[in-house]
């Protein structure tokens, strides 16, 4: 009994949309980008809108309010926001974590970790130049890739509206 | 006819290598005038010895650029007596980003001691002309300025025990041995270029 209520709660916690304080336990991180790269390419109905961004990387900060916006709308939707953070491994606690809780971030976020930048930058696509921002939309085959940065969540919704309505 | 279909191609390519925007391998470099940290005008052309130029877009702020600082330091150290110096530019517009000013650089410049100019890309006319997307970003020209690698420095930003190749070092050597250099081409994490939306 004791063990069906503890998996009720432990089911009800895992259904909340994001913890109510981060810690490094609550993102994963990738070291390889093999390990990674399904983060790119779930195979399901839903669409996701993949964003790679860093704390370290200006105008990735200022648009991360837009896609976190588009989370907020996604409730009920079938319709995913990742964030894919570039930070580096000695700032995961002195700048990541805080940058989490201090932004109420509510998406998924995932580190990526794996050092050999040039032997997968083509795999997440070939058009990237290496430069963040990106934004990534994706739903089972259909792809669409941006190198840019996006200036409002309306920008966002239309990069999205061949994807689903939103 | 066939001289329509040749013509047409012609403009097709074209309209794609504007659409690319900057340089391939093989093309010539634009030589160009840039204000020095020290205040004076440098041009490629005022290095009459230079065997090539290790053009490099860099800036201040940029995390994956200032990993890169003491390996330009080092590069520029054993390069430039052999006829390869750095050529750093900032291309950054520092009304976007102001530790990126002409007055920052010139500090940064001197905490770190660098042995190589320090230019900055002033209007952002020469950047573009290059196709730099990000900081650091590499363009590697030979005497005549021809484009003969365009990339990263080595395949390991963040650290330097791990890196296993150096593409640029790499591109060196094959140039001085009369080679192309193989890669040519790489890419890298980095800072976009920061300009006025």
């Amino acid at each position: 009994m004791r063990l069906f209520i503890l998996s009720v709660i432990f089911s009800l916690s895992s259904l909340t949309a994001f913890p109510q304080s981060w810690t490094l336990k609550d993102v994963d991180i990738y070291r390889s980008f093999d390990d990674f790269e399904h983060i790119l390419d779930t195979q399901n109905d839903t669409t996701y809108l993949v964003n790679f961004w860093a704390t370290w990387c200006a105008p990735c900060v200022k648009e991360l309010p837009h896609f976190e916006e588009i989370q907020k709308l996604s409730k009920g939707k079938k319709l995913k926001v990742v964030l894919v953070s570039l930070d580096f491994e000695r700032q995961f606690e002195s700048r990541l974590i805080p940058f989490l809780n201090k932004n109420k971030i509510a998406s998924d976020v995932v580190v990526l970790l794996d050092k050999k930048e040039s032997t997968w930058i083509d795999k997440v696509d070939p058009e990237w130049s290496g430069a963040i921002p990106i934004t990534l939309v994706y739903k089972g085959e259909k792809r669409n890739f941006y190198e840019k940065s996006f200036h409002s969540t309306d920008e966002l919704k239309s990069i999205l509206k061949p994807y689903l309505n939103i | 006819m066939k001289n329509l279909a040749i013509l047409l191609t012609a403009l097709v390519g074209l309209s794609f290598s504007f659409v690319g925007g900057g340089y391939e391998v093989g093309d010539t470099a634009t030589d160009f005038q840039l204000k020095n940290i020290d205040g004076e005008m440098v041009s490629l052309s005022d290095f009459e010895d230079a065997k090539g130029f290790i053009v490099t877009f860099t800036c201040n702020h940029c995390p994956y650029a200032v990993m890169y600082e003491d390996r330009l330091i080092e590069l520029h150290k054993t390069y430039a007596p052999m006829g390869y110096p750095v050529i750093a530019i900032n291309p950054n517009d520092p009304a976007v980003q102001p530790e990126d000013s002409y007055e920052k650089m010139k500090v940064r410049a001197s905490e770190k001691e660098f042995p190589f100019v320090y230019l900055f890309d002033e209007g952002q006319k020469i950047y573009p002309q290059y196709g730099a997307t990000r900081t650091p970003h590499v363009f590697l020209l030979d005497a005549e300025r021809t484009v003969m690698y365009i990339g990263a420095i080595d395949d390991s930003p963040r650290d330097v025990s791990a890196v296993s190749e150096k593409y640029l070092e790499n591109a060196i050597m094959a140039i001085e041995s009369g080679k192309n250099p193989e890669p040519s081409f790489t890419k890298a994490v980095g800072c976009s270029i920061k300009t006025k939306a």
